[in-house]
């Protein structure tokens, strides 16, 4: 045998796309997975991956990288660097950038910016709407030529019924995915946290869970009618969830993501005014972050998507009411996830096709493997080290995590991308 | 008694804290009422109003607790202060608090304004005159004191009438109520309370007339007009003042000597009508003029307490605690 490039050796390999979960060693060159078993021979670098699963690198399907745009809070560069912090090798980018990603200069654009850092695939997705304003098409055909994978003016809902149904009519023609996100303003309009017993003791104007579900209804309904692809984003309360799984059980083409903070944290969170743990849509009760476990159990909910919404620290020093909504989720998706497994909600193979094959087969990826011939883009990890989150710690420029000065159960201790190691113990590389 | 580090909220005040505030604002009730109103307990200390909404009663009251107690007092209003020029509440905050004030009383539209501010002021003790919807602590103390004055609180049913989704004085009130031992009663149609409300372990009507049977008090809202026929709230001020305006056919139907509260400034004709505005058993002027002392009582009590602690005693975390761990109240 050749002299491998990267030779991982004796952890416990997990590939949802194939079904594979065994301890054996991975075999890379020339940037390609070229053999998984057990290898005796050179390599270059070798890994140590006892004790620890080596996995495809994890794709974030809702990331915001505010580039271009707004450079301060986020950059491709920064953002690609949190992500390998992460594990995360692949991520989608949603288009409420400046200029938005409405026309296909923005979209290869950030494509280039992405290829010269190197270190994680960026597909932009496409806004539906111009300037994402909600009144025109975008020219998804060419949108799609110049790289993206789907379509969404997330951060902004398609509020306008009848441009829904187009957007829906117009995407399907050609099998695109609309990704909605879902939120009626005019139920929420002016609302900071969730509606309900927090946002009364605090004053502070709720968002009733209503705005979404609303939303999701209506949507679905317009799906059948035409037959969509449609993509709950960041699914939050309990009522959203039913309606996914009645459509999905009628055999519309629906399907849905969940981001880690609506599963592992509730509405508490925002007491004290918390403004890190502010974000749309809201924290909910524990009612509802229950039946979104229970989604992602039964398979209703595909897909583990984080929303990394970084955002200047100015933007949330403000007050709860004004701060910015978002939060970030690069660097903590992995861990806060891995509780699933721990509490048996899911195995860890299922658990990780959530971020790796199935945001691939949703968006047409060819990531999200270790099949062989594939790009060695891996994460590896040690899923029983515990480690506080520093805000101040954080790879990315927002440091507007909830999660800050909690202690989280596992920690990437290597990402690979096309067989370069590119974080590697705490540190990214290149 | 835990010293009074700074006085965001009736929300982690101990009995004895208010029980203290109380008879400190009683004891003060006296100076006020004297031909030389001035005592030289604040001497030396200096008190900033910083006020982001318009007020006159909490305003003038604080600046006259602040004066009566020989403090020297500021008032900054956010019409005439550099907010108009876009600066922030943090650096206003920090600004006021870099000339080293004892205190700053805020009052500020956005609910959480002075816990937020708290983290980064350093020494300087926050008074909430009033923080969006939120909590309003001195308006609250001012009432137990008149209702203590005028024959005691615990175990009477004070109900609240008008827009309490947007109230903090209710919030404030819904909180006292539980630690101090009195009842409160809500009235409002559906639009108009907040979510779960009943939480607070408070009885909620919708017709005034149901509920005026069994009250003590008959605490009036001051109704914000444009608030509630812009949000749908309310269809007019006419429909209003019918179901929900105290009038005295109203005030008859209640027990005999059932009293009238009102957290001002009034609407005459919209939720009070004019002679129950004026009649024996309102104690609104009580409320006002109870409110100096009050303010006094707490000007007082922070003040001693830094010169005891020098350090932030009840922190943010403690609070949210505090809050987490009151069983039926979250």
């Amino acid at each position: 045998m050749s002299v491998a490039d990267v030779l991982i050796r004796g952890g416990r390999v997990i590939d949802p796309a194939n079904g594979v979960d065994a301890v054996c060693d991975i075999w890379i060159e020339a940037g390609r997975i070229a053999g998984i078993g057990a290898f005796e021979g050179n390599a270059n670098e070798t890994i140590d991956a006892t004790d620890r699963v080596v996995c495809p690198g994890l794709i974030d399907m809702h990331v915001h990288l505010r580039e271009p745009g707004q450079e301060w809070k986020e950059d491709i560069e920064s953002g690609s660097r949190a992500a390998v912090a992460g594990g995360v090798t692949t991520m989608c980018c949603m288009p409420n950038t400046g200029p938005h990603i409405d026309h296909a200069g923005v979209a290869l654009q950030i494509i280039a910016r992405a290829q010269q850092v190197g270190l994680c695939n960026v597909h932009p997705i496409g806004a539906v709407t111009k300037n994402l304003d909600g009144k025109e098409l975008t020219e998804m055909r060419e949108l799609a030529r110049a790289g993206c994978v789907a379509f969404s003016d997330d951060g902004m809902p398609i509020w306008h019924a009848g441009v829904m149904r187009k957007a829906l009519e117009y995407a399907s023609s050609f099998g695109f995915m609309v990704i909605q996100h879902a939120e009626e303003k005019e139920l929420t309009g002016g609302g900071a946290i969730n509606e309900g017993w927090v946002s009364t003791r605090l004053g502070v104007a709720g968002m009733p869970v209503e705005g979404e579900d609303s939303m999701i209804a209506r949507d679905i309904m317009l799906a059948r009618r035409v037959d969509a692809r449609y993509h709950v984003a960041h699914i939050s309360s309990r009522g959203a969830v039913d309606l996914v799984r009645a459509a999905q059980a009628e055999g519309l083409k629906v399907t849905t993501e969940a981001a880690p903070h609506h599963f592992a944290l509730t509405e508490e969170e925002v007491l004290g005014f918390n403004a890190d743990a502010k974000m749309s849509p809201p924290l909910r009760t524990e009612a509802d972050r229950l039946a979104v476990i229970e989604g992602l159990r039964d398979g209703t909910i595909d897909v583990i998507a984080t929303d990394h919404a970084p955002h200047h620290e100015d933007d949330k020093r403000c007050g709860l009411s004004c701060a910015a909504f978002g939060i970030v989720g690069l660097e903590t998706m992995l861990p806060v996830s891995l509780q699933l497994a721990r509490d048996g909600v899911l195995s860890m193979p299922d658990l990780l096709a959530k971020m790796t094959c199935n945001p691939a087969r949703l968006l047409g990826l060819d990531s999200g493997t270790l099949s062989l011939g594939a790009a060695a883009d891996i994460a590896i990890f040690d899923p029983d080290a515990t480690w506080t989150v520093d805000r101040d710690a954080l790879v990315s420029k927002g440091k507007n995590t909830p999660w800050h000065g909690k202690e989280l159960t596992g920690q990437v201790t290597h990402t690979l991308k096309s067989g370069r190691i590119v974080y590697a113990e705490g540190a990214v590389r290149g | 008694m835990q010293p009074l580090r700074h006085l965001f909220g009736i929300d982690g005040l101990e009995v004895d804290q208010v029980e203290y505030l109380l008879n400190l604002g009683e004891s003060f009730i006296d100076i006020n009422q004297r031909p030389l109103k001035k005592a030289p307990t604040l001497r030396g200390k200096t008190i900033i109003n910083l006020f982001f909404e318009n007020s006159t009663r909490t305003r003038t009251s604080f600046e006259l607790a602040g004066k009566r107690l020989s403090a020297d007092v500021i008032n900054i209003s956010a019409s005439t202060s550099a907010t108009k020029k876009g600066e922030s509440l943090l650096d206003t905050g920090q600004t006021l608090a870099a000339m080293q004030p004892h205190v700053l009383v805020v009052r500020h539209g956005v609910s959480g304004a002075c816990e937020f501010l708290a983290d980064y002021l350093g020494d300087t003790s926050i008074v909430n005159a009033g923080d969006g919807a939120h909590e309003h602590p001195t308006q609250i103390l001012t009432d137990l004191l008149t209702l203590r004055c005028a024959g005691g609180y615990i175990g009477k049913t004070i109900t609240i009438v008008g827009d309490i989704a947007h109230s903090r004085v209710a919030r404030s009130h819904l909180l006292a109520a539980k630690l101090m031992g009195y009842t409160v009663r809500l009235v409002a149609p559906k639009t108009l309370l907040p979510a779960e409300v009943e939480r607070y372990g408070c009885e909620v009507f919708h017709e005034f007339d149901d509920a005026i049977p069994g009250s003590d008090v008959l605490y009036m809202l001051r109704v914000q007009t444009e608030r509630l026929t812009d949000n749908c709230c309310f269809p007019s001020i006419r429909e209003y003042h019918e179901a929900y305006g105290l009038n005295r056919k109203r005030l008859n139907a209640a027990v005999e000597g059932c009293l009238v509260m009102h957290p001002g400034p009034m609407n005459r004709g919209v939720e009070i009508a004019t002679d129950v505005a004026d009649s024996v058993r309102a104690l609104i002027l009580d409320q006002v003029e109870h409110g100096v002392a009050i303010r006094m009582a707490v000007l007082t009590a922070l003040c001693g307490a830094q010169q005891h602690l020098g350090r932030p005693g009840r922190s943010k975390q403690m609070v949210i605690e505090a809050m987490r761990g009151q069983g039926s109240l979250l």
